[in-house]
C-alpha cells in the first residue's frame, strides 16, 4: 500500500469538528425557514427571501463543513465549480426570462379544455 | 399466447416490405456488413479484434475507431442529401417526386441527426482521442476505460439509427424533435423513440468523454507545459470539453423529459394539462447552440495547427487565440434564443440575443486574422490540409457573414427556416466542421498509420467538394430571399426548380469529391509502402506528436518530454535535443479490458427494448450493464509495467525502421 | 542516435508522481462529473420553476406538500451527511470497523429517506395526484424523482463498497472510491437543499 494515501492534502480532515459545526449549521438553517413557514410568519416576497438566502447560506456550509471547499482547495475543482455556478445562472435565469416573455406574449388567455 | 409480452411492440409488420427504397439501403447495409464479416473471416482477424481493438483502451485505437465510425455515418447521412437535392429538383408545380412525405419527412430528420451526432461529434472527439495525449506528452488519457465506454456507447446509439431503417421507422420532426409534434398524440409510432434513445445514449458517452479530456489536459501534461504553453489545438480540446461538459446534461434531461411524456403521460410539452412545448424550444436550444461550437472550436485548433505547420512559422497570436477562443466557448451559453427569435418572445428578449449573436462573431473574426497573419511572410507549403484551410477561411467566413444577417431579429423574422438558414448553417458547417475535419484527417493520417494519403486524390476530392458545396448552396440562399421554407417534400413555384436542379448538381459534384476521398483511402492503403512515413515528422511539425514515430508506438513516449517553450517539439528540434532517453526505464500502461466494450455495447439492446416496450428485455439489459460495472469494479488488474528491455526492443527497431 | 542501455527496472520517480497524482486525477474527474450532475438537476429545477403554476386546476403546493413530512426527510439526509463524515473519518484512520458500520448506518439512513419519498409518490398517485396529472405535478415528481433515483444509486454504490471493504479492507483504492462517494452523497444534499426551499417552501408559502 502506498505510504502517502492518507495524509494527502487532497481530503483535509479536521476531524470530527468541522462535520460536528457543520451539521448544527444546517439543521439550524434548516428549522427557521421550515419553522417560519410553517408557522405562517412568512409569505410572498419575505417567504421567498428567507428561504432562498438560508438555503444559499446552507450549501455553502455544506461546501465548507463537508466537502472541504476553502480556499486551499485545488483551482481546477474551485474553477469547475464556478464555471458551472455560471452556467447554472444562465439556464436558471436565462429560462425564467425568456419563458416568463413567451408565455405573457404567446400563450392563450383562456386555458383551452383537456 | 400473448407475444406482447414477449416482443413489447414489436411485430412483423415493423420491417417496411413495401418500401422499396428503405428495403434497398438495407439490402445494401446487410451486404456491407456481410462483406466486413468475411473479410475479419478471410484475414482471421476476430480474435486480434476483440483483443487489440474492441477490448482497447489505448487512446490512438480509439480515436481511429470513432472517425472510422464518423466516415462510415458520413456516406448514410449524405445519401440522405442525394435523396433529399434529387426530390427537390423533381417535385416542381404538380410533381410529387419519389419520396412521399412520410418517408421524405424521415430522410431530412436522419441526415441532421446522423451529420451531428454521429457523423461531426464522433470524427471532433476521434481527432482529440488520437491527438490531444500525443501533444501533451502523455501516455494516454486520464481514464482509458471510460474513453472505451464512451466509445461504445457511441457506436450504440448509432446502431440504433441503422436498425431504425430496418425495422420500424425513423421520426419525421426534424432532427431537434420539436412538441408537440414529437409528442406520442401526434407521433404515436417508434421513430421519435430510436431517437431519443440513440441521442440518450450515445449522449452519456459523450458527456463522460467531456469528462476524460478534461481531467487529461489539467492533469496529465508533460513537466514544464504550462497552459500557456499547450499546443493551440489541446486548447481548443479543453475549451470545447467545458462546453460539452455544461451543455450535454442539458440535453440529457431535455429528451428525458420528452420521454416522460411519451412513456409514462406526463406533461412537461404536451398542448394540455399545463404542459409548455415552448420550453422545449428554449432547453434543446440551451444545449444546440453550445453543440455548434462544440463542433466548431477543435476544428478552429486543426486548422492553426496546420497553417503554422505549413507556414513554417509560429501561429500568429497565440494569446489572442486562446482568449478568443475563451470568449466564444463562454459566449457560446449566451446566444441561444437566436434560434427562435419568431416564437414570440418579445422585443427586449430578441434585441438581447441579437446583440450577443453579433459580439460572439467578433472573436471569430480575430482568429481569421490571426491565420492570416500566421501565412503572411510564411513559406506556405499548398498541401492537401492547407488547402482545405484555405477553403474553410473562405467559406465559414461567408456562412458567418450571412449568419450575422439572421442575427438581427427583424432580418430573421423573414429569413427564419427559410433555405437562407439551411444555406447559413451549412455554410458554416461544411465550411468549417466538414473542411476542417478533412484537413485534420489529411493532415494526422501519417502519424497514425504510418504512411501519407494520396496528395493528387486528396487535391481532387478537394476540389470537388469546394466547388460542389458552393453550387449546391449558393441557390439555396436566393431561394431563401425568394420565399422558399426548408424541408419542402414538393413546391409550387416552378420559378425555384431552376434553382434546385443546380443545387442537385452541387451534390453530385460532391458526391463526387467523395468518392475521390475512397479512392484516396484505397489507393493510399494500396501504396502504403512508398508512402511510408519514416521519421515520424513528415511535415516539419511544431508539437510533441511529431516527436513520436509514425505510427507511435503504444506507450507514445519512451521517456515523458521535459517542455521548455510553446511549440514544444520545434524548441526541441532547435535545441538539438532528442525525445529518447539515455536508458530506458520500465512503463506504467493501462490494461485493455472487455468492461468498455460490454457495457457499452449492452445500449443497443437497452435502447432496442425500451423502443419498442420490451420492458423484460430493457429490464436484463439494464442491470446487465450495471452488473458488469460492478463486475468491473472488482478487477483490481487494471494495469502492468511495459519492461525496460521490451522499450528498448522496440525503440531499437523504430531507430532502425529511420535508417532504412 | 542513442546508445541502447538495459536499465535496471526500478520504480523511477516518475511512476510515484503517476500514482500520487492519479488520486488527485480521479477526484479532479468525479468532481466534473459532479459539476455535470448539477446542470441536470438545473435544467429540472428551471423547468420546474417555469412550470411552477401549471397546475391545470389540480392540486397544487397547498393541497398535497405536507411540511413535517418533508421535515422528517430532511433530518434523516442530514443525518446521513454526518454519519458519511463520520465513516470517512474512520477510513482516513485506517479503522475499517468503524468505516464499515458508519457507512451501514448512512444507508439505513439513506433507505429511511427512500422509504418515505416512495410512500409520499404512491399516496400522491392513488389520490389521483400523480406526475400525468398536470404539467406542475410531472415537474415535481420528474425533480424530486430524480434525486431520489441518485439516492437509490448512491445506496447501490454504498452497498457494493461494503463488500469491496470486507473482501480488500482499507487500500488506495477503496479509499479513493469511498472519496469520490462522499463527494456524491454530500453533493446529494445539497441538491436536497434546493429541493426542499425550491419546491416545498417556497409553494406552501407562496
Amino acid at each position: 500500500m502506498s505510504a502517502h494515501s492518507h495524509s494527502d492534502a487532497h481530503a483535509s480532515h479536521g476531524g470530527l469538528k468541522p462535520y460536528a459545526i457543520g451539521f448544527v449549521l444546517a439543521v439550524l438553517l434548516t428549522a427557521l425557514p421550515f419553522g417560519a413557514v410553517m408557522k405562517g410568519m412568512v409569505s410572498g416576497v419575505q417567504a421567498v427571501e428567507l428561504i432562498m438566502g438560508t438555503a444559499v447560506v446552507q450549501i455553502l456550509v455544506h461546501l465548507h463543513f463537508f466537502l472541504h471547499i476553502d480556499r486551499k482547495t485545488d483551482r481546477w475543482t474551485l474553477q469547475a465549480l464556478f464555471f458551472t455556478i455560471f452556467v447554472l445562472g444562465v439556464i436558471v435565469s436565462g429560462s425564467l426570462w425568456v419563458m416568463f416573455h413567451l408565455n405573457h406574449n404567446m400563450m392563450p388567455m383562456m386555458p383551452i379544455d383537456g | 399466447m400473448d407475444m406482447s409480452i414477449l416482443f413489447g411492440r414489436l411485430t412483423l409488420d415493423a420491417i417496411p416490405l413495401h418500401e422499396p427504397i428503405i428495403m434497398g439501403a438495407t439490402a445494401f447495409m446487410g451486404l456491407v456488413g456481410l462483406g466486413v464479416v468475411y473479410a475479419i473471416h478471410s484475414n482471421r482477424f476476430w480474435v486480434p479484434l476483440w483483443k487489440d481493438w474492441l477490448c482497447s483502451v489505448d487512446h490512438k485505437k480509439i480515436g481511429i475507431m470513432y472517425i472510422i465510425l464518423a466516415l462510415v455515418m458520413l456516406l448514410r447521412g449524405f445519401s440522405d442529401a442525394i435523396m433529399m437535392r434529387s426530390q427537390q429538383a423533381m417535385a416542381a408545380g404538380g410533381t410529387q417526386g419519389y419520396l412521399p412525405p412520410e418517408h421524405f419527412d424521415q430522410v431530412f430528420t436522419a441526415h441532421g441527426v446522423i451529420m451531428i451526432f454521429f457523423m461531426a461529434m464522433p470524427f471532433v472527439i476521434g481527432l482529440m482521442n488520437v491527438v490531444v495525449p500525443l501533444q501533451i506528452g502523455a501516455r494516454d488519457v486520464a481514464f482509458p476505460f471510460l474513453n472505451s465506454l464512451s466509445f461504445w456507447l457511441t457506436v450504440s446509439g448509432a446502431l440504433l439509427i441503422n436498425a431504425s431503417l430496418a425495422i420500424g421507422s425513423f421520426a419525421r420532426t426534424g432532427w431537434l424533435a420539436y412538441p408537440p409534434l414529437s409528442e406520442l398524440a401526434y407521433s404515436p409510432d417508434v421513430g421519435v423513440d430510436y431517437y431519443i434513445w440513440a441521442l440518450q445514449i450515445s449522449g452519456v458517452g459523450t458527456t463522460l468523454a467531456g469528462v476524460n479530456f478534461i481531467a487529461t489536459i489539467l492533469k496529465m501534461r508533460a513537466p514544464g507545459m504550462d497552459l500557456m504553453k499547450m499546443p493551440i489545438f489541446t486548447w481548443t480540446t479543453l475549451c470545447t470539453n467545458m462546453l460539452i461538459v455544461a451543455a450535454f446534461p442539458v440535453l440529457t434531461g431535455t429528451l428525458a423529459l420528452l420521454s416522460l411524456d411519451r412513456y409514462l403521460g406526463m406533461h412537461f410539452f404536451t398542448n394540455d394539462h399545463g404542459g409548455n412545448p415552448m420550453n422545449y424550444v428554449n432547453l434543446i436550444w440551451m444545449w444546440g447552440h453550445p453543440e455548434v461550437y462544440i463542433l466548431m472550436i477543435p476544428l478552429f485548433g486543426a486548422f492553426s495547427e496546420i497553417i503554422a505547420t505549413f507556414s513554417g512559422k509560429p501561429l500568429f497570436g497565440y494569446k489572442s487565440m486562446v482568449y478568443a477562443t475563451m470568449g466564444i466557448a463562454g459566449l457560446s451559453f449566451l446566444v441561444w434564443l437566436h434560434h427562435f427569435f419568431t416564437m414570440g418572445s418579445g422585443a427586449n428578449v430578441n434585441t438581447f440575443f441579437g446583440i450577443t449573436t453579433m459580439i460572439i462573431s467578433v472573436p471569430t473574426g480575430v482568429k481569421i486574422f490571426n491565420w492570416l497573419f500566421t501565412m503572411y511572410k510564411g513559406r506556405v507549403r499548398m498541401t492537401v490540409p492547407v488547402m482545405w484551410t484555405i477553403g474553410f477561411m473562405l467559406t465559414f467566413t461567408i456562412g458567418g457573414m450571412t449568419g450575422v444577417m439572421l442575427a438581427l431579429p427583424g432580418a430573421d423574422f423573414v429569413l427564419h427556416n427559410s433555405l437562407f438558414l439551411i444555406a447559413h448553417f451549412h455554410n458554416v458547417i461544411i465550411g468549417g466542421v466538414v473542411f476542417g475535419c478533412f484537413a485534420a484527417m489529411n493532415y494526422w493520417f501519417p502519424k497514425a498509420f504510418g504512411f501519407t494519403l494520396n496528395e493528387t486524390l486528396g487535391k481532387a476530392a478537394f476540389w470537388c467538394w469546394f466547388i460542389g458545396f458552393y453550387l449546391a448552396f449558393m441557390p439555396l440562399y436566393a431561394l431563401g430571399f425568394m420565399g422558399a421554407t426548408r424541408r419542402l417534400q414538393h413546391y409550387a413555384d416552378l420559378a425555384w426548380q431552376p434553382y434546385f436542379i443546380v443545387a442537385a448538381c452541387g451534390a453530385a459534384v460532391i458526391l463526387l469529391g467523395i468518392v475521390f476521398q475512397v479512392a484516396q483511402l484505397v489507393v493510399s492503403i494500396r501504396d502504403r509502402e512508398q508512402n511510408r512515413d519514416l521519421t515520424g515528422d513528415p511535415w516539419n511539425g511544431r508539437t510533441l506528436e511529431w516527436a513520436t514515430s509514425s505510427p507511435p508506438p503504444f506507450y507514445n513516449f519512451a521517456k515523458t518530454p521535459k517542455v521548455e517553450a510553446l511549440d514544444a517539439w520545434h524548441d526541441m528540434k532547435k535545441k538539438g535535443i532528442s525525445p529518447l532517453p539515455d536508458t530506458f526505464a520500465p512503463i506504467h500502461m493501462p490494461r485493455n479490458t472487455w468492461a468498455g466494450f460490454v457495457i457499452g455495447i449492452a445500449g443497443v439492446p437497452l435502447g432496442f427494448a425500451l423502443i419498442w416496450h420490451i420492458w423484460w428485455l430493457a429490464g436484463v439489459s439494464f442491470i446487465g450493464m450495471v452488473g458488469a460495472a460492478i463486475v468491473h469494479s472488482f478487477n483490481e488488474d487494471r494495469d502492468y509495467y511495459v519492461p525496460a528491455d521490451e522499450v528498448a526492443e522496440i525503440e531499437g527497431r523504430i531507430a532502425l525502421a529511420k535508417v532504412a | 542516435m542513442n546508445s541502447i542501455t538495459m536499465g535496471v527496472p526500478h520504480h523511477g520517480h516518475h511512476d510515484d508522481h503517476e500514482h500520487h497524482d492519479q488520486f488527485g486525477t480521479v477526484q479532479l474527474g468525479f468532481w466534473i462529473y459532479l459539476m455535470t450532475d448539477c446542470v441536470l438537476f438545473c435544467t429540472l429545477f428551471a423547468t420546474y420553476a417555469v412550470m411552477s403554476t401549471a397546475f391545470d386546476g389540480g392540486p397544487n403546493p397547498h393541497t398535497i406538500f405536507e411540511l413535517p413530512y418533508v421535515a422528517v426527510e430532511t433530518a434523516l439526509l442530514l443525518f446521513s451527511s454526518l454519519t458519511y463524515g463520520i465513516a470517512m473519518i474512520g477510513a482516513h484512520q485506517g479503522k475499517r470497523g468503524m468505516t464499515m458500520g458508519w457507512l451501514l448506518v448512512t444507508a439505513m439512513f439513506g433507505l429511511g429517506f427512500l422509504g418515505m419519498e416512495i410512500h409520499e409518490f404512491s399516496k400522491l398517485i392513488a389520490e389521483g395526484a400523480g406526475p400525468d396529472r398536470s404539467g406542475w405535478l410531472s415537474s415535481f415528481f420528474t425533480l424530486v424523482g430524480t434525486h431520489g433515483l441518485h439516492v437509490t444509486s448512491g445506496l447501490v454504490w454504498m452497498t457494493v463498497m461494503l463488500v469491496q471493504l470486507a473482501k480488500s479492507g482499507l487500500n488506495e483504492t477503496t479509499i479513493r472510491r469511498l472519496t469520490c462517494l462522499s463527494l456524491f452523497w454530500h453533493f446529494l444534499d445539497i441538491v436536497w437543499i434546493g429541493v426542499f426551499s425550491f419546491v416545498y417552501l417556497m409553494g406552501v408559502s407562496a
